[in-house]
């Protein structure tokens, strides 16, 4: 497509390539006195739709926040599938568009795509969404964000748990990967920590956007009394309005989806990406390094919880608020022995007890007690 | 109310319905198509459209029937065009087919994006089920007046194929052009209508996703329903009537899959969901026979010829 202008544009490139490497000579600060007098350039590139009322809303809103900002500009690109497109794309940005750093959101950029790209442009900076990179393993312009999205998804559990007649939950999952069962374990966790008998029903659909089988999910889930439906899929959208059309609650996920059901969306657990987006531009300026590494939950502003719905009672709201409370400061842990998972076996031991920064959650493999499902496929 | 192993019962029984109507569309409009000697692998293209248009027009207009009969419009003008293609002299209908999917769902793809985020109207429920005092049955039994309108196509197509001159012609173009032609008939342009109104019912089909059930405009919505109908008419033999129970039975394996599920059969659900497949190829295996051909097959088609 864009393969003419590209050569070009190459020759041009090689010429200001050498006028910024003997600018790196000077420091490993790459990003100080080359770029301080122009405006930051950040370049963000989307697996699906900017306006799924999804994982890729909530990227678009992070980056429409920072695109505000007057020396901030900032570009993206949507719907670029994990594959040798995404290559292309992160070339594209760099060279045509002068992204000094790239962001690209999705899972599946990461190896080989960025892995395969980032040596090619050492003085870019390629920080990819989720909990891939390692320290030593991967180039050093590459980094990694992730914000602990179960920390909202406890106190959802909580709201959910709370407001449910019947003490069941229902959740809509994709696939059983880690991160999907650490939501549905905080999920569970936070509902039985106010109601212990509380269950939750997890349905696998299989894949990341399937809508009818979503909805089908859904519908099973209402038929066996579940009364708060809560989903793990890329775009929320066709849970929340199934839910909203058979009368029951629901909580969000990835950004507020309250709009979709105004009766039965009781909160939601939320993306914060602007903050994380706004504080990489601000070290850009400044010239600061660059972490490798940022994480975070409520505490850090990674990740929030959507406003409570009218409907949910003070008592429930306090506990909410309690537990969130506790996030804030600090405080809480939620993987905190003894915990069972639910084929009876002791995972966690009494006394013992996993932070959220701990690794060994990274490879959660199993559901906790409460959960109906089964990791097995 | 607690019902257990029920839910799934009730859950095959609603999701045949709610799942099986856009497969009873484009399988109908298929069935016609190929009745006439043509093949439209497009339809999964014209699904996709027709599930956009619908929802843009329902969205600007307010009213969801009218959504309704322009993605039927739609489907109408990508059939023809399919069939205008194919009527000249070499061209393979199988490749125009695959050509006009990726038009169509590109197309829709491309125009769709500002409707992916509002809500439109969506088309209303008849409840069927006021009789019962089983939530659960009331919800599955509220079905959509299109549902209806499916069914009432099925036994008229059946009917005028079988019956009416129309109908014969339609049959005629499809068994033998050579013969049509003695006959004096104007295949393309049969072949033609045909394709059309074929389009048209795809189009229907596809707003009824967008419209009725998932209710979502998105770019996974059809993910292959219109690619699987089209297999679903070599499996009901060219008979409308046929279809619609085909359409009904893979609805209703499609929600055995999640039903399972949350009655606590948590094992094997990629299994479960395949279920329509393996049921597909299971039939294909145990009704194919080297000795005889296929009956109802008509002769014009491409991979029958």
């Amino acid at each position: 497509m864009a393969a003419s202008p590209k050569l070009t544009r190459r020759q041009l490139l090689k010429g200001t390539a050498a006028a910024g490497a003997l600018g790196m000579l000077g420091s490993l600060n790459w990003t100080g006195q080359a770029w301080a007098a122009d405006k930051v350039k950040m370049g963000f590139i989307f697996v699906g739709p900017r306006d799924d009322y999804g994982y890729n809303q909530a990227h678009f809103e992070g980056k429409s926040a920072v695109a505000k900002l007057d020396w901030v500009k900032a570009f993206d690109e949507e719907k670029v599938p994990e594959t040798i497109e995404v290559q292309k794309t992160m070339e594209s940005m760099v060279k045509l568009d002068g992204a000094q750093v790239l962001f690209p959101t999705s899972f599946g950029y990461f190896d080989p795509h960025i892995l395969k790209v980032a040596p090619q442009f050492p003085h870019i900076q390629f920080l990819h969404c989720g909990g891939l990179y390692q320290e030593g393993k991967h180039p050093k312009n590459v980094g990694s964000y992730f914000g602990y999205i179960d920390e909202s998804q406890y106190i959802a559990g909580i709201v959910a748990g709370g407001m449910s007649k019947t003490g069941k939950l229902g959740f809509v999952a994709a696939k059983p990967i880690p991160q999907v069962l650490r939501n549905i374990n905080n999920y569970t966790l936070g509902a039985r920590s106010i109601k212990p008998n509380t269950t939750v029903n997890v349905i696998f659909t299989g894949d990341w956007s399937l809508p009818v089988r979503e909805a089908e999910a859904t519908n099973s889930l209402v038929d066996q009394g579940i009364d708060v439906v809560t989903c793990h899929v890329d775009s929320p959208k066709v849970v929340i309005t199934t839910s909203e059309k058979r009368g029951i609650y629901c909580t969000g996920y990835h950004c507020n989806q309250s709009k979709l059901a105004p009766k039965g969306y009781l909160t939601g657990a939320e993306w914060n990406w602007a903050k994380v987006y706004m504080d990489y531009a601000e070290m850009i300026r400044k010239g600061q390094p660059i972490p490798h590494l940022v994480r975070g939950g409520l505490k850090e502003g990674l990740v929030r919880v959507s406003d409570y719905n009218q409907v949910v009672t003070e008592a429930v709201r306090k506990q909410a608020d309690e537990a969130k409370a506790k996030f804030m400061s600090g405080q809480m842990v939620v993987y905190k022995g003894p915990i069972k998972d639910n084929t009876g076996r002791v995972v966690i031991a009494a006394g013992k007890e996993h932070v959220q920064t701990d690794i060994w959650l990274e490879s959660t493999d199993w559901l906790v007690e409460g959960v109906v499902g089964s990791t097995k496929s | 109310m607690d019902i257990g192993w029920w839910g799934v019962v009730i859950a095959v029984l609603g999701g045949a319905i709610r799942i099986g109507t856009p497969f009873l569309f484009v399988s109908l409009g298929e069935c016609l198509t190929e009745k006439s000697g043509r093949i439209n692998l497009g339809l999964e293209g014209t699904l996709v459209m027709g599930a956009m248009t619908g929802y843009a027009v329902s969205l600007h207009s307010g009213s969801p029937w009218l959504g309704v009969v322009c993605a039927g419009l739609a489907g109408m003008v990508l059939g023809a065009l399919h069939s205008w293609l194919c009527s000249f002299q070499r061209v393979n209908d199988i490749a125009v087919g695959i050509a006009m999917m990726l038009f169509g769902t590109g197309l829709a793809f491309f125009l769709g994006k500002p409707y992916i985020q509002p809500s439109a109207p969506r088309l209303p429920s008849i409840d069927l089920g006021a009789w019962s005092d089983i939530p659960q049955l009331k919800a599955a039994l509220q079905i959509n007046a299109l549902f209806l309108i499916g069914i009432i196509v099925a036994i008229a197509l059946g009917w005028m194929l079988k019956n009416t001159a129309w109908g014969l012609k339609v049959r005629v173009v499809g068994e033998s052009s050579d013969a049509a032609r003695a006959l004096g008939l104007p295949v393309d342009r049969i072949r033609i209508m045909s394709t059309a109104q074929g389009g048209f019912l795809a189009g229907i089909g596809g707003s009824y996703l967008s419209l009725y059930y998932p209710f979502n405009w998105s770019e996974g919505l059809s993910s292959g329903q219109g690619l699987m109908a089209v297999a679903l008419v070599i499996f009901a033999r060219w008979q409308p009537m046929a279809c619609l129970w085909v359409s009904l039975l893979w609805g209703g394996a499609a929600a055995l899959g999640p039903s399972l599920q949350s009655v606590g059969i948590t094992g094997g659900y990629y299994i479960f969901n395949a279920i329509p497949y393996i049921m597909t190829l299971a039939v294909m295996i145990i009704t194919c026979s080297p000795r005889r051909t296929l009956v109802g097959v008509p002769h014009e088609l491409t991979v029958t010829r």
